[in-house]
């Protein structure tokens, strides 16, 4: 750590209780849903209940004459407001024109048609029932594979292929090491669609004053500063008018980096109607029109030595991008490109990504975004090729890992990793496993035909996102810290925190440097009149680059503050320790709480300073971090029944330097719900005509208490050297090293019969048919 | 329809639709913040509170038949100002991420033990299965009610 450490009373480091909980815990926080304003209406969003239709015609009459209704708006009245934006470029790219409101054709269930205003929710909609619209329903395809066949619907009538674009990437001698290899191994392997499903949908609350030309949007955003700059930019507002707020938000997940047609559009009603409007998703919406994530079918080939050393691996993408492409959608596929060496050595690597159109709704981040489909690719190769080779899993990941001394390593897709030491977490998991007596059972086990399998994911991950020319609306972060005359202490975030607990990792690292009482510090985020300007929160950034923005931000505020102690003081050799300037000739000292005073009331001011003490200072990373880490999942498997109980669940993750123990256990326990819930029960199912059939908590399985094992949580630790506080990040790791350690697992209890692969989600139904001899 | 209700102590009138959820009422009327609204049909628990002395899904019921009823909402936990012991052990165990889900978790999590003093983690588990969480894996949520049963002494 870069804090003192001769202080005892350091923090960073401290298994300490959230700063933010009183809130969370007394249920009086504020969430979009919870704002309220004098003359507030509500709208309601008549949606398609067809996947592909032209629109003959719209009569909103019944409607806009319903009692308490203010006004209905369709998409001709609204053909004025820009694009939702597609924030990512590829070579070549097709980008449909993404109306707020679909003006005479609509490409997936849930696509926006009109929007009511009313007094109330219930009569809003009550009218937007009341809507009457002549169909002609088109063909649909809300399959990817079957959107590229030729002969298919197309989804947008000007791109029959449905292709939006091709991306291809190469490192290496590709063709080579396939032309050389002793043993090729090739597997479909799909990971499929998921719903993000944060616990608090979407919500807007717009409002303008029109004396003002000052649009505030209240939006449950994880990036409110670029849902400014868009909407100022999509409506043709002053960015300087429009204040955006993220307030409390209730998870994310990457659903919510995207700017959504619904904040543009109640932009654009409140403007109208000259009143507050509020609109709040239901969680039909959510399940039809936020992001979706994953939607892949990979086509893989890994070559490799008789030894077990892998020399190549190509890889043919399918993402299922939806109808349109959201805020990342095309980005996305191509961070799994960059995945593709995973923590291994191998230096040739070959992809194709096709992007297809499909009637559904877009993909775009979820949890991982692209690295967890790359790392469940990848992962299930290695147990593949090892089986084929009947080396044991971990046996051939060790003699693959990238070698301590190799660092920085540059990979085959173009990335240089930072650091690390691959087999610490691999050795470490084994050790609290008892491994090879995990094998030993495992053997006797099989011999009365038992079904018990032990699975192993060693992952890496690309996190702090991230070097601005890499990161799409940049990467860099800022960070804001001031001090009152009275002494307390305010820091200004631009990553914006919704349940990641930044606002006590942050006071953490402030009272540390500043030597101040946490209490003394306030956190604050999410919202652009508060925040000059800042990225968000996705990526696992947020500590790693909003916390080194801050680090800096607090060394800046230091050499002022030692500026006015030294003046105060008379001396021009002080040190500032534990919150006081301290002469070192005469041994006086004067605290933060003095300077601060004297800085504001500026009698006397040290020469080429100016007055108060406040510093701002924006962060651009020169690379992205490489957290890692080692799951180990041991399963046993009911062929009567085909259901999957899970033993032990172990995950070591090495994230750098751990400010927050707490927080860091809680981020990998939810990461790990989210991966085992890709990898057993959920999953994103439309029909052949494009209507969602897994559309409500009903028929989504979401990872609930009773289906969760424990979760067996350890560290190495591995500082970056990236940045100065040497963290990584957290976020999205659980997530990441699950699904592939729990599929392998089901796939090895599964082996003496023959199985080889299994796709997510391991239903059931599924373990249970092959069980009883149908192959997958 | 004029009903009246006990809300965390304090009696509640209002002329209300048939039609109106209670927990639309409790939160568009009667001005509470606490109960959340995660589905509206009944699968994922953030409207949890306490009915005279039950727990139920707030999104499950009409305001009209709430009527005569005593209700209890996260708001209603603390007494003067000092939390309740669950809302203790989820602020002590970590057992809220983003916030969303907690105030219908600790309303459910306050049943489990109210009911079984000493649960083992199993019956707490079966316990939360009408709650959803998104963000904690449950882990911390299970320890927190684990910690709050210790606390009652039992």
């Amino acid at each position: 750590m870069a804090t003192t450490t001769t202080k005892p009373e350091t923090l960073v480091g401290k298994r300490l209780r959230r700063r933010e909980d009183p809130r969370l815990i007394t249920g009086t926080a504020t969430y979009v849903d919870d704002i309220k304003m004098p003359g507030m209406h509500y709208a309601a969003i008549l949606r398609s209940p067809h996947a592909a239709a032209n629109i003959r015609s719209i009569d909103t009459s019944k409607a806009a004459s319903h009692k308490g209704v203010l006004a209905v708006f369709t998409g001709k009245d609204t053909h004025d407001a820009g694009a939702v934006p597609c924030g990512a470029s590829l070579p070549g790219l097709r980008v449909p024109d993404h109306r707020v409101l679909a003006t005479d054709r609509v490409y997936y269930v849930g696509h926006p048609v009109a929007v009511v205003v009313a007094i109330d929710r219930y009569v809003a909609a009550d009218a937007a029932d009341l809507i009457e619209v002549d169909w002609e329903v088109l063909p649909a395809v809300a399959d990817p594979e079957k959107a590229l066949a030729p002969g298919a619907p197309a989804v947008h009538p000007q791109w029959p292929d449905n292709t939006a674009f091709v991306f291809n990437q190469e490192g290496g001698e590709v063709d080579k090491a396939f032309a050389e290899a002793d043993v090729i191994v090739k597997q479909r392997i799909t990971s499929q669609r998921l719903v993000p499903n944060p616990m608090e949908t979407r919500g807007v609350v717009a409002d303008y004053r029109a004396a003002e030309r000052a649009l505030t949007l209240f939006t449950s955003t994880q990036a409110p500063h670029l849902v400014r700059s868009l909407v100022a930019q999509i409506l043709g507002l002053d960015e300087n008018r429009l204040r955006v707020v993220a307030p409390e938000v209730g998870g994310g997940f990457g659903c919510k980096i995207d700017t959504y047609a619904e904040e543009i559009l109640m932009a654009y009603v409140a403007m109208k109607v000259n009143k507050p409007v509020k609109w709040i998703e239901s969680r039909r919406e959510n399940f039809l029109c936020t992001i979706h994530g994953r939607g892949h079918v990979d086509f893989y080939e890994i070559a490799a030595t008789k030894d077990g050393t892998i020399t190549g691996i190509k890889v043919k993408i399918i993402q299922d991008l939806g109808a349109f492409l959201s805020l990342l959608t095309p980005a996305i596929p191509t961070l799994s490109v960059l995945m593709l060496p995973g923590l291994y050595r191998t230096r040739s690597i070959r992809a194709e990504v096709v992007g297809a159109f499909t009637n559904c709704v877009a993909t775009d981040a979820y949890r991982g975004a692209g690295r967890p489909e790359a790392t469940h690719g990848i992962e299930r190769m290695i147990d593949l090729l090892a089986a084929e080779l009947k080396m044991d899993p971990a046996e051939i990941r060790l003699k693959n890992f990238v070698h301590n001394d190799e660092f920085p390593f540059p990979t085959a897709t173009g990335l240089v990793y930072d650091s690390g030491d691959y087999a610490a977490p691999l050795k470490k998991a084994m050790e609290m496993a008892n491994y090879d007596e995990l094998r030993r059972e495992q053997a006797e086990a099989r011999k009365s035909g038992k079904l018990m399998g032990i699975g192993l994911c060693t992952y890496g991950e690309i996190s702090a996102f991230g070097p601005s020319p890499a990161t799409p609306a940049g990467g860099w972060e800022s960070a804001t810290v001031k001090i009152d005359p009275s002494g307390t202490v305010t820091v200004l975030t631009g990553t914006s925190p919704h349940g990641q607990g930044e606002e006590t990792t942050f006071a953490q690292i402030a009272a540390d440097e500043l030597g101040v009482d946490i209490d003394n510090i306030l956190v604050s985020h999410g919202d652009t009149s508060l925040v000059q300007y800042g990225i968000g929160t996705f990526g696992s950034r947020s500590t790693a680059v909003g916390g080194t923005a801050l680090y800096f931000a607090l060394q800046d505020l230091k050499a002022k503050i030692k500026k006015f102690g030294g003046m105060l003081l008379e001396s021009n050799d002080v040190t500032f320790s534990g919150g006081q300037c301290v002469c070192n000739l005469s041994g006086k000292s004067v605290s933060v709480k003095e300077i601060a005073f004297a800085s504001y009331r500026a009698m006397k001011l040290p020469p080429d300073t100016h007055p108060g003490l406040v510093a701002t200072h924006f962060w651009e990373p020169p690379n992205f971090t490489f957290p890692f880490g080692a799951h180990l999942v041991v399963t046993d498997i009911d062929p009567e029944t085909g259901a999957i109980s899970i033993r032990r669940y172990i995950a070591v993750d090495d994230c750098g330097n751990i400010l927050n123990p707490l927080i860091v256990d809680g981020q990998v326990h939810g990461g790990v719900a989210q991966g085992l819930g890709q990898a057993l029960w959920e999953q994103a199912v439309y029909d052949d005509n494009g209507q969602l059939i897994t559309g409500e908590f009903m028929d989504y399985a979401m990872p609930r208490a009773h289906m969760m094992p424990w979760i067996e949580s350890a560290h190495t630790v591995t500082p970056t050297p990236v940045n100065p506080l040497g963290v990584k990040g957290v976020g999205e790791a659980g997530t990441i090293g699950a699904s592939p350690a729990v599929v392998n697992s089901v796939v090895d209890a599964l082996a003496p019969l023959g199985v080889k692969h299994i796709d997510m989600p391991m239903t059931p139904e599924k373990i249970w048919m092959l069980v009883r001899g149908g192959k997958n | 329809m004029n009903i009246t209700l006990n809300i965390n102590g304090k009696s509640h009138s209002h002329d209300v639709e048939p039609r109106l959820l209670l927990i639309h009422y409790l939160r568009e009327v009667a001005g509470l913040t606490g109960p959340h609204i995660g589905c509206e049909t009944s699968l994922c628990g953030a409207c949890t509170v306490e009915v005279d002395g039950r727990a139920i899904k707030s999104c499950t019921m009409f305001a009209v038949q709430a009527n005569g009823a005593s209700v209890v909402t996260i708001e209603g936990l603390a007494v003067n100002g000092k939390l309740h012991k669950m809302q203790e052990a989820f602020w002590n165990e970590h057992g809220a991420q983003c916030g969303f889900c907690t105030p219908g978790m600790i309303m459910a999590s306050k049943q489990i033990i109210d009911r079984n003093p000493n649960p083992t983690e199993t019956e707490i588990r079966h316990g939360l299965e009408g709650n959803i969480c998104r963000c904690t894996g449950y882990q911390h949520i299970v320890n927190a009610v684990k910690a709050a049963a210790k606390a009652t002494g039992a």
